[in-house]
């Protein structure tokens, strides 16, 4: 670690683990709903659940974003962050905020929330992913406008790089996206429709900068590649992410009331999405094989490719299988997004977190570069239990989901949808037994950070490679 | 620039599709029940949504043209649930807010959503 104020970084990644552990937790309660519908009724209704579990998903990616960019951003600009006192006030405020929100979900009926934070007076609640009372939403942008300045501050007064250039656009496009989920017209058209352009410019714009820019970061420092190589890649696939992900909105406009123009241009340019995906995969696999050093920890070098792969899959190739309109008119909200959801989420945003975290955390705990290998071991089996099991949830999803789409869509009688879902029990049980593993492996990760031993040491590049 | 683009030609043409001619208070006040009430965290409508439950996006179509079959189903959940089962909360409306759901649900089985669902089962 090269300057003091990185050490931020270090409370919001432990933030970002612990709130991550709260939605497994979550995510095996209503898996198990799903096959045991009275489990934990009435006290922990499948939606107070589910808000729970995609909501901590968000604000523990939201800390791992703000944490890498913490840990990133002085590193990159060669300077102190301007005010990591500010970083830490607005730490508390983001986890106390947080918190308080999920114990509101959870305490009381979410009408009764609606009320107690005067949703009345600026209507935003009760929108998928969006469920947070206003006065939380308030919340969130003041942290994020207190973050863009400390951060922005501390790129203007140090060296400017392609990667914080680029972190930073993501960034201030995340802030910036985030203002339409304070526009709830009564309209259900026009709230559906701008309601994408918090989730969709999210996931499949904004997010995947910060994506590329933490992956190009990490995959400097643990190949030796030049910089200039890596930039030269970052360029190519914001590119193209923006040229798809933004036009590929369109695959959500196909039956919301949107005209049908919606369902070439959805088409045409989602089906295009892949592609900065697959060039994600061809760009670690390129790195790690050209690079210059054999760094010490391995286990960040596993996140990294292992994010490239698991992305294309989860986001390219399952996102693919459903995003042209005559499939799409057929597997719309079926069980096959959600199996595109879990492993999109997991494959992209989620394990470049991790990779962060991996790369980061031995120095923010003291070390030179790496853990022990005995750690690494431990934190691989997590990588490899977690992956498959994700890997596994998302075969059973998608198992159900082709039932479902035929059962109830397809064939020449359709069935009703709660019968549909009685037949198709068998892949929810599956479902959950991966879930089960995945916490599992969840549990095998953190453990891994307190496995001592003997830290692994850079070696000089040239003789670990002649070997 | 292209989105923004198109957006706007969209926002120009939704009134053609959208039913915005009955739009009434009755309906802004179902969607803001149906929000308050985070019915979206297990349906799904028009697609979007938790895939726990039925789409309702064409349920007052399903239940046979009748808002009253759509306020029956709400009003007969028994509180504790039913045993090993699924089941939709006891959300305990006013007669206000019974109808003004049933209003927007009807709303939206309006809407010109390019044919979808394939079928009335959602």
């Amino acid at each position: 670690m090269k300057y003091q104020s990185q050490k931020v970084a270090k409370p919001y990644f432990i933030a970002a683990i612990g709130l991550f552990v709260g939605q497994i937790l979550f995510g095996l309660i209503m898996g198990l709903q799903y096959v045991v519908g009275d489990f934990l009724f009435p006290e922990i209704p499948f939606n107070v659940a589910r808000m729970v579990h995609t909501n901590l998903l968000i604000v523990w990616l939201l800390f791992g974003f703000m944490g890498s960019t913490y840990y990133m951003v002085p590193e990159e600009s060669k300077t102190e962050l301007y005010s990591p006192k500010l970083a830490m006030l607005l730490f508390w405020v983001f986890l106390v905020a947080g918190a308080l929100t999920i114990v509101g979900y959870l305490a009381v009926p979410y009408a009764r929330l609606a009320e107690l934070t005067g949703n009345d007076l600026l209507p935003t609640m009760g929108r998928e992913f969006l469920e947070q009372p206003t006065i939380t939403k308030i919340g969130i942008v003041i942290v994020a406008l207190g973050f863009l300045f400390n951060v922005g501050m501390t790129l203007l007064r140090g060296r400017k790089t392609v990667i914080t250039m680029v972190l930073f656009l993501g960034l201030v496009g995340l802030a910036v996206f985030f203002l339409f989920s304070f526009y709830n017209p009564h309209n259900p058209v026009l709230d559906k429709m701008f309601w994408w352009w918090v989730v969709h410019l999210w996931v499949e714009g904004v997010w995947e900068l910060i994506l590329g820019a933490i992956l190009a970061f990490t995959l400097i420092k643990v190949t030796g590649v030049d910089r200039e190589v890596i930039e030269k890649w970052l360029y190519v696939i914001i590119a193209m992410a923006l040229i798809t992900g933004l036009l590929g909105t369109g695959h959500h406009y196909f039956f919301i009331g949107t005209p049908e123009y919606w369902l070439w241009v959805g088409s045409v340019f989602s089906a295009m999405e892949p592609i900065p995906f697959f060039m994600m995969t061809l760009f670690a696999f390129n790195m790690v094989n050209k690079r210059r050093r054999q760094h010490p920890n391995r286990a960040a070098v596993l996140w990294a490719l292992g994010t490239g792969v698991m992305a294309f899959l989860g986001a390219g190739v399952w996102g693919f299988l459903h995003t042209l309109a005559p499939v799409n008119y057929y597997t719309h909200g079926s069980q096959i997004t959600a199996a595109h959801g879990h492993m999109a989420f997991y494959g992209a945003y989620v394990m470049i977190v991790l990779t962060m975290i991996s790369y980061a955390m031995p120095m923010l705990n003291g070390r030179e570069a790496a853990n022990s290998n005995k750690s690494q071991v431990t934190e691989m089996w997590g990588f490899w239990l977690m992956t498959v099991s994700m890997v596994f949830i998302t075969l059973f999803l998608t198992g159900a989901g082709i039932l479902q789409v035929y059962l109830q869509r397809f064939s020449d009688a359709p069935l009703p949808f709660m019968i549909v879902q009685d037949k198709i029990e068998l892949f929810y049980w599956l479902r959950e037994f991966a879930g089960v593993i995945f916490l599992l492996g969840l549990i095998v990760y953190i453990v891994s950070f307190f496995v001592k031993g003997e830290e692994a040491r850079l070696k000089p590049a040239e003789q670990t490679l002649v070997e | 620039m292209l989105l923004v683009g198109l957006s706007a030609d969209t926002v120009q043409r939704l009134p053609e599709r959208d039913n915005r001619e009955n739009l009434t208070p009755q309906v802004a006040l179902g969607k803001k029940v149906w929000e308050d009430n985070n019915c979206l965290g297990c349906h799904t409508l028009l697609g979007e949504g938790a895939y726990f439950a039925p789409e309702l996006g064409n349920v007052y179509v399903r239940y046979g043209n009748s808002k009253e079959a759509i306020k029956g189903f709400i009003t007969s959940r028994p509180v504790d649930g039913i045993p090993g089962r699924r089941s939709m909360p006891q959300f305990n409306m006013s007669e206000e807010e019974l109808d003004a759901i049933a209003e927007f649900l009807k709303y939206m089985s309006e809407i010109d959503t390019n044919d979808w669902p394939p079928n009335v089962q959602g």
